[in-house]
């Protein structure tokens, strides 16, 4: 395609590869953006899924309003943050936690919920505390189902993350959004092609976490999620 | 696997996937219930009334005008299909050009600046005067009206009053970065920091709130977090924030009159009535209308029924 | 609330849009996702580069390929047919995966048994595995459905009818009400078409119940 060349041609000229507005800048700026989303989110979401996965309460209300979650139109949520809180980087960090979170959610209480229950059984069994069974059986079993959710967070995050860019903040989505309200197409494709290079970066980081957490821990119950 | 770090696969997949979608979608669109792509007229009869498309921007303001057209235009029995928020610029344009919409309100100094990207055209007579060549076939301007809406910069009361800021010329005694909120376009128009620096001489640095001088760009011009807006001069915010719009004594921004651009299916009546609307439509009566929409909430119907019954043109 | 209730049928109009560029999409996603998923479970050689290709179609931006699939497919970028297409890409990003995974969760010992029966091909593909895969679909065309609902919002900056208007507008006119009534009604219209899948699972696959009440 022509305009996927020329979209090559603009990322390979140096003019848009240095300084603030450069691609590279953008690119940090992006993965920067996605590491915390994620990171704020796990905070949130693993201790929560695990709360949910052990003792087996509050299922039902995570999986609606998880549900729920998912559902939330990032452009609203972000123009909504935007209007209260104005420019900067809270009103997009807010719509990407808010992303984030079910997917983390599911992996945390399903990698618990996977595990069979005799081992648990075993474990207590043979004297382990509850927070012995949490975090030397169910940890370590659920972490492939976690990781799972974690990276599939991570991919939803970096290909919304170009919304920063809506309301003022920087990342990937700047050349993007000015690529296309230029009629720039080849900028606009340029900075995708970018998001998803990130993407493939990244789903190779996780494919390799994913199999040395396995290689540790096996055997586990589910290959995937 | 190798492949999974190069990136053709995916790109090659997304086509081969694009184009099974696309056939199969070329199958079901005669049982899908559509409401975007029967909006095309079939060339009907020249006895009765055709029906008109009237289109509008995504800008609430230009819905608001499109809106009077097309209650004066339905107030004289012609027949009006509503095509509103249609993108920007780039997205638009093209259906008007295959003469999917018949009237349109545009912004003539932004219009010709996209239909020729070499205009010369200074005055609001100028642009206007370059409009009719530079259309494309079948495609054709009204009257414009005396109502503009055009890009300004817009300073603080406080910041023009420490700065001693009238015209944008002044900027130039800020010294120091000096922070633009507008939308992403901006960098790159001849109005934006190219202007700036080619026709003033000032370095500025862009901040891209995409709301077209909205409550965002408003909330962060207001606290300090950019010095200088862009704001449609319509747009009753700057009056309500008491802001200071600077003066452009070199020209920089083209005047932007409101124009009807049309097709060939509007006729001498259905263009007479149009250019009653517009004859009525000063900046003020303008600024009025969007005013309406932001404080009071009104849909544009509401507030297009309002004025034209107050001008006595239903 | 006023803005709400003073525009009641606005909302109801942009959410019927809404619907309309949403379920071909999600009907079309998990359709193409069949042979494809059924191609990653039978063929382990194909498996990790199909679900890696079209995993990534997730990371696509989906505001530049509302813009880039029309010249790729020729169709207009506010056509329907442009959106519907876009959005079943998305659809099948995440489709094809839970297919695939829905197949390979088949028991073999239950598809050499129907084979044993004399089943073959493409009768033991529609009358066994795929029964015993419904759950496992099911719960994929759900996650499919409610991002499909909640992705078609971003075509409304291209001035597509359909809730995301609500946001843009809302925007513009700093009307916070039509944006958070935007949210409600992508939410609710999502949890509508969700129960609806469920039901639909319910009576399609009365044995599935035992397994999930488990």
């Amino acid at each position: 395609m022509n305009l996927f060349a020329q979209a090559i041609a603009w990322l390979t000229d140096p003019a848009n590869q240095g300084g603030p507005d450069g691609i590279w800048t953008r690119s940090l700026e992006h993965v920067w953006y996605t590491v915390i989303a994620v990171v704020l989110a796990c905070l949130v979401a693993i201790p929560l899924g695990y709360l949910v996965g052990h003792t087996g309460r509050g299922r039902g209300l995570v999986v609606v309003s998880s549900g729920a979650a998912r559902a939330l139109p990032s452009l609203g949520v972000v123009t909504v943050a935007g209007l209260i809180l104005g420019i900067g980087l809270t009103a997009p960090m807010i719509a990407l936690i808010l992303l984030a979170i079910p997917s983390i959610l599911a992996g945390a209480y399903a990698g618990l919920e996977a595990i069979d229950r005799q081992t648990i059984d075993a474990a207590r069994a043979v004297g382990m505390s509850e927070w012995q069974i949490l975090t030397r059986v169910e940890m370590p079993l659920g972490l492939p189902l976690l990781l799972g959710g974690v990276r599939s967070a991570v991919l939803q995050v970096v290909a919304t993350a170009t919304l920063a860019a809506y309301v003022g903040s920087g990342g990937l989505g700047r050349p993007m959004f000015l690529g296309l309200k230029t009629q720039d197409y080849a900028q606009m494709l340029a900075a995708s092609l970018v998001v998803v290079v990130l993407a493939l970066v990244l789903e190779g980081a996780f494919e390799l976490i994913e199999r040395l957490a396995q290689r540790r821990f096996a055997p586990v119950p589910s290959t995937s999620t | 696997m190798k492949s999974r770090f190069d990136l053709s696969p995916p790109v090659r997949w997304l086509r081969a996937a694009a184009v099974v979608v696309a056939g199969l979608l070329a199958l079901t669109a005669c049982s899908t219930a559509n409401p975007l792509t029967s909006a095309t007229p079939s060339a009907g009869s020249s006895s009765a009334p055709a029906t008109l498309v009237v289109g509008s921007q995504q800008y609430y303001s230009n819905e608001i005008i499109a809106e009077l057209y097309a209650q004066a235009l339905e107030a004289k029995g012609f027949k009006i299909t509503r095509q509103f928020q249609i993108g920007q610029r780039e997205v638009y344009l093209p259906e008007l050009i295959a003469g999917k919409v018949d009237v349109f309100p545009e912004y003539s100094g932004n219009l010709l600046q996209y239909l020729d990207k070499a205009a010369t055209a200074k005055s609001g007579a100028e642009v206007m005067a370059a409009l009719p060549d530079a259309l494309p076939d079948g495609l054709r301007i009204l009257g414009a009206a005396e109502a503009t809406d055009q890009d300004s910069y817009n300073v603080t009361k406080e910041f023009a009053a420490k700065h001693g800021l009238v015209s944008i010329e002044d900027l130039a005694k800020v010294g120091g970065a000096i922070k633009v909120g507008a939308n992403s376009e901006f960098a790159k128009r001849p109005y934006g920091p190219i202007g700036l620096k080619g026709v003033y001489g000032l370095d500025v640095s862009v901040i891209s709130i995409d709301d077209s001088g909205g409550p965002l760009t408003v909330k962060a011009l207001k606290d300090g977090k950019i010095q200088l807006a862009d704001i449609y001069s319509a747009d009753p915010s700057i009056a309500t924030n008491e802001f200071v719009t600077l003066t452009d004594p070199k020209n920089l921004i083209l005047p932007q009159n409101v124009v009807p651009v049309v097709s060939a299916k509007v006729d001498t009546t259905a263009a007479a009535i149009i250019d009653k609307v517009s004859a009525e439509l000063s900046t003020a009566e303008l600024v009025g209308l969007n005013a309406i929409s932001v404080k009071d909430q009104s849909s544009s119907a509401v507030i297009a029924k309002a004025w034209l019954t107050a001008k006595g043109l239903l | 609330m006023t803005w709400i209730l003073a525009n009641l049928d606005l909302i109801a109009a942009r959410t019927l849009a809404h619907l309309a560029l949403s379920l071909p999409a999600i009907v079309l996603a998990f359709v193409l996702s069949l042979p494809l998923g059924w191609f990653a479970a039978r063929y382990t050689w194909s498996r990790l580069g199909v679900l890696t290709a079209f995993g990534l179609l997730y990371a696509v931006p989906s505001l530049p390929l509302f813009i880039v699939l029309p010249t790729i497919i020729g169709v207009g970028v506010r056509d329907a047919a442009n959106v519907v297409a876009a959005l079943t890409l998305y659809g099948m990003a995440l489709m094809v995966r839970a297919t695939t995974d829905a197949l390979v969760s088949v028991d073999p010992a239950i598809r050499l048994s129907a084979t044993a029966m004399g089943y073959s091909g493409l009768s033991r593909f529609v009358t066994v595995e795929l029964p015993l895969a419904g759950p496992v679909l099911l719960a994929g065309l759900r996650v499919v459905s409610v991002s499909t609902i909640s992705l078609v919002t971003v075509s409304g900056l291209l001035g597509v009818n359909n809730l995301g208007l609500l946001f843009t507008d809302g925007f513009q006119r700093g009307i916070l009400a039509e944006v958070l009534a935007g949210i409600g009604a992508v939410v609710l219209l999502a949890l509508a078409v969700d129960g609806l899948l469920v039901l639909i699972g319910r009576a399609a696959m009365p044995w599935a119940r035992a397994v999930r009440a488990r």
